[in-house]
């Protein structure tokens, strides 16, 4: 008897299972079978290496829970027992506080990615969306995590952002008491940021890890040139410059994966404190509800969110423009308006604007890093500046601007800083103030300004039909 | 491009590139510790010092006595009659699986000097080690401290110079140039270099404390990064191979 292959798909177990549940058409649809743009580049190993650090750090958090003991009389000590009797626990300790930084490392370069080809626009807004909340939740992981140790950063580190909602009014202080569950930061405390670390925060990280995907696999890759690779089909249907995730960059990836363990050997191995920026000194200490330490800088991956509001004088106004900072990121997509995707093929204004943005960034964390003086306060204030200017700038550079329009427009966002730089003005402190005014002012020159003059500066270039390489 | 990623990078390079916080408050000059961890009879002869000198006050409280023996090549029977001070309830020295806790309680440490005397299993961690060892080399004779000691690394310490026996004595002395330094001027039972050497021997002891997996993590690092190594080459090649048909 002639079988037949439309009834029948495979035989044998997998066969059993394919009738009962889609194990063959979800292994097609998201690895065999889906095609992704030929030209990924560096820049789309992070995906891939992000998935890798969750899974990492799910593992060896596991591991830390058996050992782990969240109480304000046990924590300290039971993290020193995992470092000394618990067989491997050094191990699985620092793997686990060195996935932390590296969760972070990897997720930023991911978002660079992402504003460098343009991933965010049009059909992909709301992977953008998800990724932001993957951001968002991942910092909630990250800072509740970071209590458990119950070190003298671990608790102070918490009072300074617990206490960031004190700032709201009317409600603050009971908002305060409610989150820690107590009158200050105690055992009540430590009991609930377990609680959310190891159980509610990843689970909704993982929820939202696999709407990332399922959008992501909905629309397709977007790719260096940002093109869409689906509107040059073969007669199968089958994008002609798209090649099956599987195999081809599940071996690429494979790569990246070596290189990326590599690096974090060597952190994990030979630098797990990363010189005081992945597991800080003070934190050897156990929490001392009495002393306060002289400084307490967050982890490096909240530094630049915390330059943003230290740079505000007003508290509730810092935590505003902090809050401000990151939920500029969802709207994103729609600031940006402008047809071509990758950086690419945009103007030296666009690629400028990004550059300065990125370098802002990672300014502003190293500014958190530092004792608040008079410089810098005022350098986090410019950089600050400079931050939201750029998603401004995106939005002007959606199209080509009027020489009218461009000025006014410059003009508008100079004057508003400008105006409180009056405001705020002190002889003593005159000469800071105004050469630090020229940081957001000339960036704002070149990107706004520049291109309404020498226009070949302002304009995209013509993005191909194929991809390139 | 090639301008946005050199950026990028040399940005990320300079954020990583922060200076350690000098441990204390001390803004002077450190001077070197120069110890080496794998220096067995270094750690041997500081395990004793700290034994017999700091461990009346200070306890390392997260560290157990036969892993300290294991590790610096003592036996349990020698940990047992050399190390072991503290005893249980019932009167009788505690085991050699025990934490390495101290007799003193927390009041009488309060009102003996002051403070309570700190844990230091984690010292060198927390403050450096050439901290420790500068520190330890530091104490001159101060009238005007309840102990008579004072320390120029961490000034009105509450601790006594528990090594004076070993150091001698030092006064502060302001030379020609305006410049405050210690110098000895009662010796004690070991020469300037002798006592260099002991206290480099303590603080060799008190970094395998901090970490005492560290020379494990580096052994296991190596490995660890060649068989990365050869992954990543294979990964390449197979890479390469599956590739060759993608134009």
């Amino acid at each position: 008897m002639a079988s037949n292959p439309d009834t029948k798909i495979q035989g044998g177990v997998l066969g059993w299972v394919d009738a009962r549940f889609p194990l063959s058409q979800m292994w097609n649809e998201h690895l065999a079978q889906y095609y992704a743009p030929k030209n990924f580049n560096f820049w789309y190993f992070f995906g891939s290496l992000a998935l890798l650090v969750l899974v990492i750090q799910v593992v060896s958090g596991i591991f830390l829970t058996m050992f782990y003991k969240p109480d304000a009389e046990l924590a300290f000590a039971s993290v020193e027992y995992i470092m000394r009797d618990v067989e491997w626990g050094w191990l699985i300790r620092y793997m686990h506080s060195t996935g932390a930084s590296m969760f972070f490392v990897v997720v930023y370069l991911h978002m660079f990615r992402a504003l460098l080809y343009g991933s965010y626009k049009k059909p992909r807004e709301l992977i953008w969306i998800f990724g932001v909340l993957i951001y968002l939740v991942l910092m909630a992981e990250a800072f509740a995590g970071y209590l458990l140790p119950w070190g003298q950063m671990s608790y102070w580190g918490a009072q300074v952002i617990v206490n960031l909602f004190q700032t709201i009014p009317y409600i603050g202080p009971d908002l305060v008491t409610w989150i820690r569950g107590d009158f200050l930061l105690s055992d009540a405390t430590l009991n609930r940021f377990f609680a959310l670390h190891v159980i509610a925060l990843p689970l909704v990280l993982i929820m939202l890890v696999a709407a990332h995907i399922i959008a992501l696999h909905e629309v397709g890759s977007n790719n260096p040139d940002g093109i869409n690779i689906k509107d040059h089909k073969d007669e199968n249907g089958i994008p002609k410059d798209g090649i099956p995730f599987h195999p081809y960059y599940s071996v690429k990836d494979l790569v990246g994966v070596g290189v990326f363990l590599m690096v974090f050997a060597v952190i994990m191995f030979f630098f797990p404190t990363g010189g005081g920026l992945f597991l800080k000194a003070d934190n050897m200490i156990p929490a001392d509800p009495l002393v306060t330490p002289d400084l307490i800088p967050p982890v490096w991956y909240f530094t630049s969110m915390y330059s943003v509001l230290r740079s505000v004088p007003d508290p509730f106004l810092g935590v505003m423009a902090m809050g401000a900072a990151v939920v500029m990121l969802f709207f994103i997509p729609w600031l940006d308006r402008n047809p071509v995707l990758s950086m690419r093929y945009r103007s030296f204004a666009a690629k400028f604007n990004l550059a300065v943005f990125v370098v802002a960034f990672v300014i502003l964390g190293w500014l958190g890093l530092q004792q608040a003086t008079s410089e810098v306060s005022e350098m986090s204030l410019r950089f600050s500046t400079v931050y939201f200017a750029f998603f401004f700038v995106l939005w002007f550079l959606s199209k080509e601007r009027s020489m009218v329009f461009s000025l006014i427009a410059f003009a508008v966002v100079v004057g508003i800083y400008s105006f409180y730089d009056i405001l705020r003005f002190d002889p003593d402190s005159a000469g800071l103030l105004m050469w630090s005014w020229l940081i957001p002012t000339v960036y704002l020159f070149v990107t706004m300004v520049v291109p309404a003059f020498a226009r070949g500066l302002g304009r995209d270039r013509a993005v191909p039909e194929r991809v390139t390489s | 491009m090639k301008t946005l990623i050199a950026t990028t990078f040399l940005a990320a390079a300079a954020l990583f590139t922060v200076p350690a916080a000098s441990a204390a408050g001390y803004d002077g000059d450190l001077e070197k510790a120069n110890i080496d961890v794998t220096n067995e009879a270094s750690l041997q002869r500081g395990a004793n010092l700290f034994m017999n000198y700091c461990m009346a006050c200070h306890s390392t409280e997260y560290m157990r006595y036969n892993r300290v023996g294991r590790d610096i090549g003592l036996t349990e029977q020698q940990v047992e009659e050399n190390f072991i001070f503290i005893t249980d309830e019932a009167g009788d020295p505690v085991g050699v699986g025990s934490l390495m806790t101290n007799a003193m309680s927390e009041d009488y440490g309060e009102e003996a000097f002051g403070v309570v005397p700190p844990d230091l299993t984690m010292t060198t961690r927390i403050n450096g080690e050439d901290w420790v060892y500068t520190f330890l080399k530091s104490f001159y004779i101060d009238e005007s401290r309840p102990l008579g000691a004072n320390n120029d690394v961490f000034s009105n310490v509450g601790m006594p110079h528990v090594l004076w026996e070993l150091q001698g004595w030092q006064e502060k002395v302001v030379d020609e140039d305006g410049n405050e330094r210690l110098e000895l001027v009662r010796s004690g039972q070991m020469t300037p270099s002798e006592y260099d050497r002991a206290v480099r021997d303590i603080v060799t002891y008190l970094s395998y404390m901090g970490e005492p997996m560290q020379l494990d993590r580096q052994r296991i690092g190596l490995y660890v990064l060649i068989f990365l190594g050869i992954f990543t080459i294979l990964a390449y090649f197979l890479k390469k191979e599956y590739w060759k048909d993608v134009h």
